[in-house]
C-alpha cells in the first residue's frame, strides 16, 4: 500500500450504488404499471412545452405519483440545465 | 379453513422452489396437513428438490384437465405423512393450466389440507399469473441483488392488481423472505443488506436465508433443507415458519458468523 493510499477520496461500496439505483428503477417502475394510462403521453407533452423556451433532455422531467389516503399528487420535477438558472 | 401460499419471485433462479420445499416440510414437521404444488410445467423441479421424482405417475395438469384425480397424482412425502406433493408435468406446454381448472383442484385439496404452497414459476407470465391467482398470502423470494429486488417489485405489483383477492378489492398478505444473504459480503458493503431491500420494497421481513451450502447438499439428496437441523439454512427457514405461524423469534444469521476459539484453531 503507498502512502497515496491513506488520503485516497473513499469510493461509495457498490452496495450503496445498487441502492441508489434501485430507488430510481422502482419508483419508475411504479408509475410505470401502477400510474393511469396517461401519464407516460403526459410526461412527452409536458417536455415539448418546456423545449420550446430551454433545451432539456428527457430524463430531465420526472413525473412521481404518489397516493395518500384519498388524494393522488402528481410530482412534476424538472432539471434545467446550467446557463438557463440565472 | 385451509390457506393457500404462492411462492414467488419474478426473477428465475432466486430459491423459490427450495423455499417451497423447505416451507412445505416445516409447516408438516409442525403438524399441519400440507401439500405443495408445482406450477412450473414444462421444467418439473419441486419433485427434485423434494426426493420424489421416481414416484410421479400423474402430475397437476393431468388432473387440471381431468385426465387423472388427486388421488393418483398426490405423492406422499418419503418422511412425513401428512405432507404431499403435486407435481408438475414435464411435456405439456405452459398455457395447460386454467383459472377454473386450477380452482377446482385447489378447492378440492382445502378440503383435506390446512396449507396448501403453490411454488410458482419464475417471470410474470401465464405461469406466474396462474400460481398466485388464488393466493391469499405470498412469500416474496428475494435476493439482495438490483434485478432480483425490482422484479420482487414487480410481482407485489401484480399481487395487489391480478390476483383474485385484489379483483375484489382485498389485499394479498405479503412476507420478505430474503435468500443468498451473504454477511461476509454486506459488511464489505458489496451486498444490499437487509435493511436495504426492507426500506425499497417495504414488505414485512419473515426472514432472511444465508447464502449456505446446506441448501446444495441438500438437493443432491431430495431432502428439504429443513431436515439438516444442524445447518444455519435450514434452521433460517425453520425461524421463517415458526414466524409465519405467529411465533416471536429473533433474527439469526445477520452478523458474520464469529469463529469459536476451535475454529480459529483448526480453521474452516
Ligand atoms: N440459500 C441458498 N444458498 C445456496 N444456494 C441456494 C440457496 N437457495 C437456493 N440456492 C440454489 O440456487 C439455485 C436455484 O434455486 P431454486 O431452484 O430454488 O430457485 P427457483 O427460484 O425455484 O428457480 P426457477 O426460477 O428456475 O424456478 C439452486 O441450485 C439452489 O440449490
Ligand atoms: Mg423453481
Amino acid at each position: 500500500m503507498s502512502l497515496m493510499d491513506l488520503f485516497r477520496k473513499e469510493e461509495p461500496s457498490t452496495a450503496s450504488v445498487a441502492k441508489e439505483r434501485l430507488r430510481v428503477l422502482v419508483a419508475h417502475d411504479r408509475l410505470r404499471h401502477n400510474g393511469p394510462d396517461y401519464l407516460p403521453q403526459l410526461q412527452q407533452e409536458i417536455l415539448a412545452v418546456i423545449r420550446k423556451y430551454v433545451h432539456i433532455d428527457d430524463q430531465d422531467v420526472n413525473v412521481q405519483l404518489e397516493h395518500q389516503g384519498n388524494t393522488s399528487v402528481l410530482e412534476l420535477n424538472v432539471t434545467l440545465p446550467e446557463e438557463a438558472q440565472d | 379453513m385451509a390457506k393457500v401460499i404462492v411462492i414467488t419471485s419474478g426473477k428465475g433462479g432466486v430459491g423459490k422452489t427450495t423455499t417451497s420445499a423447505a416451507v412445505a416440510t416445516a409447516l408438516a414437521l409442525r403438524g399441519h396437513r400440507t401439500v405443495v404444488i408445482d406450477f412450473d410445467v414444462g421444467l418439473r423441479n419441486l419433485d427434485l428438490v423434494m426426493g420424489c421424482e421416481r414416484r410421479v405417475v400423474y402430475d397437476f395438469v393431468n388432473v387440471v384437465q381431468q385426465e387423472a384425480n388427486l388421488k393418483q397424482a398426490l405423492i406422499k412425502d418419503k418422511k412425513l405423512d401428512n405432507l404431499f406433493i403435486l407435481p408438475a408435468s414435464q411435456t405439456r406446454d405452459k398455457d395447460a393450466l386454467t383459472i377454473d381448472g386450477v380452482e377446482r383442484v385447489l378447492n378440492e385439496l382445502k378440503e383435506t389440507f390446512d396449507y396448501i404452497v403453490c411454488d410458482s414459476p419464475a417471470g410474470i407470465e401465464h405461469g406466474a399469473h396462474m400460481a398466485l391467482y388464488f393466493a391469499e398470502e405470498a412469500i416474496v423470494v428475494t435476493n439482495p441483488e438490483v434485478s432480483s429486488v425490482r422484479d420482487s417489485d414487480r410481482i407485489i405489483g401484480i399481487l395487489q392488481s391480478k390476483s383474485r383477492i385484489a379483483e375484489q378489492g382485498g389485499t394479498v398478505k405479503e412476507h420478505l423472505l430474503l435468500t443468498r444473504y451473504n454477511p461476509e459480503r454486506v459488511a464489505r458493503g458489496e451486498m444490499l443488506s437487509v435493511t436495504d431491500v426492507e426500506e425499497i420494497l417495504a414488505v414485512p421481513l419473515l426472514g432472511v436465508i444465508p447464502e449456505s451450502e446446506a441448501v446444495l447438499k441438500a438437493s443432491n439428496q431430495g431432502v428439504p433443507v429443513v431436515h439438516d437441523s444442524d445447518s444455519d439454512a435450514g434452521q433460517a427457514y425453520e425461524d421463517a415458519v415458526a414466524r409465519y405461524l405467529g411465533e416471536d423469534r429473533p433474527h439469526r444469521f445477520l452478523e458474520r458468523q464469529k469463529k469459536g476459539f476451535l475454529q480459529r484453531v483448526f480453521g474452516g
